[in-house]
């Protein structure tokens, strides 16, 4: 029988736990606005997740998370297969082996479920014995761990998100005013410092790295808190009427800028 | 408050750190680890991100300085650098002839980024094996319009006559 209800009184992680504990099988079919998700178990793990559009296949999976690019697929026969298929043709092929294609599998899943513990409304409806399509490759996950870890991210979301509410801010560096000999950037780092512009919004500044919300406010709150980088209203950039992919060029520079600039190398 | 961006970039051991460290108001921030392939031999530590230094010109106007990663495993970062600078310096070793064809390749792909101003600076002119900039300018076949500038990456005087020589060329197409 088909255990119904509201993610508003029953949350997931207590959803979770529920299948864990009783080591269920079947699916856990989840509504929020205009987003559905449908989870499978098996004997009270995790095996399978299809998030709206994100189910795509296998073959585009691995191009999303970067085990296979863009020239390499294009060698790829381009008819519709079943993951288990296209795992097969892969692994023939040489371009990934059994182990990477489980664990691209494992790790999509994961970052998936994550995204569902934001979720506190809508309807869920679990219907035992139900598994996942034959032709999807099935990785079991122990459920406690991601309960605790995306209970742990939704904590730090919602820190996150109070340090740091409108990420349509603009950011400017202040490092003249700390000492930074001997700091640690990570590549993400250097890409949002790279990028600091009082004319552009920590929101543009994500989307053109392709960064998450949380990835993002990660990066700035850790900028932040070491006093590198302030919040600061955004100022209307000369270029804002182009397009983004315009905005690329350089804006002409004025010759005053460009004067003061050596007036200023002269002197130093 | 305006920000512009120049961009130090050049092969691996060119000097690019210690050409924004040379004239940045601050101290560089660079992240540094230590490597473990070949190149370990030339220097113990190598810069595997990039370097960042600061000029505040006045009240209204800072300019950046980033120093590109130097090893090719870092090339990633080089097109996202590149956006939005006002030019760029390419920084080449003299001393090592071997770095030549790298370096043009390195000038290639930043002026394929973006069409931005650039000059070409003849680095460790104060070592005795020293290509002369002219020499240099015919080994990596740069246009006689691009300058090619004698340079001594850890004297502040010759940095600053880098800097200004690239702001003169910009200078050139800048608008009234």
């Amino acid at each position: 029988m088909a255990l119904r209800g509201n993610l508003r009184d029953f949350s997931l992680p207590q959803l979770l736990n529920l299948v864990s504990l009783g080591k269920k099988t079947g699916a856990l079919t989840l509504g929020e606005r205009n987003s559905q998700a449908t989870v499978y178990f098996k004997e009270g793990m995790l095996v399978h997740l299809s998030l709206d559009s994100q189910d795509s296949n296998l073959r585009h999976l691995l191009e999303r998370v970067g085990k296979i690019n863009e020239a390499q697929s294009r060698l790829l026969p381009q008819e519709a297969r079943s993951d288990k298929e296209w795992g097969i043709l892969l692994i023939n092929t040489g371009l990934i082996d059994r182990a990477e294609i489980m664990e691209a599998v494992r790790r999509h899943t994961l970052e998936m479920v994550y995204r569902l513990f934001t979720w506190t409304e809508g309807g869920f409806v679990f219907q035992p014995n139900v598994l996942p399509p034959d032709d999807k490759i099935i990785v079991p996950i122990h459920l406690e761990n991601v309960i605790l870890e995306g209970s742990r991210r939704v904590e730090e979301r919602k820190r996150l998100e109070e340090e740091l509410p409108d990420l349509g801010m603009a950011l400017n560096l202040i490092c003249s005013e700390v000492k930074l000999k001997g700091i640690r950037l990570s590549p993400d780092e250097w890409r949002v410092v790279s990028s600091i512009d009082p004319g552009r919004t920590i929101q543009e500044i994500a989307q053109a790295h392709h960064l998450t919300d949380l990835q993002i406010r990660k990066i700035v709150y850790g900028l932040l808190s070491a006093g590198f980088v302030e919040l600061v209203p955004r100022v209307k950039p000369i270029s804002a009427a182009l397009s983004a992919e315009e905005r690329i060029i350089p804006a002409p520079v004025r010759k005053g800028i460009i004067l003061r600039l050596i007036d200023r190398i002269r002197r130093l | 408050m305006q920000t512009v961006k120049i961009v130090v970039t050049g092969p691996f051991n060119a000097g690019k750190t210690a050409f924004v460290g040379s004239i940045s108001e601050i101290e560089v921030v660079s992240t540094e680890r230590r490597i473990t392939d070949h190149s370990q031999s030339i220097k113990d530590q190598t810069t595997v991100a990039m370097d960042f230094g600061r000029i505040t010109v006045d009240e209204g106007l800072v300019l950046y300085l980033f120093g590109t990663p130097g090893q090719r495993r870092f090339d990633f970062m080089w097109e996202i650098l590149s956006e939005g600078m006002l030019g760029f310096i390419v920084l080449v070793d003299s001393v090592a002839p071997e770095t030549f064809r790298e370096a043009k390749e390195i000038l290639d792909l930043f002026k394929n980024y973006h069409p931005a101003r650039y000059v070409v600076a003849a680095n460790k002119q104060d070592l005795e094996d020293a290509w002369p900039p002219e020499d240099l300018r015919i080994a990596l076949k740069i246009d006689s319009d691009i300058k090619v500038v004698p340079c001594v990456a850890t004297d502040k005087e010759s940095v600053k006559g880098v800097l200004l020589e690239l702001l003169y060329s910009i200078l050139e197409t800048a608008e009234e």
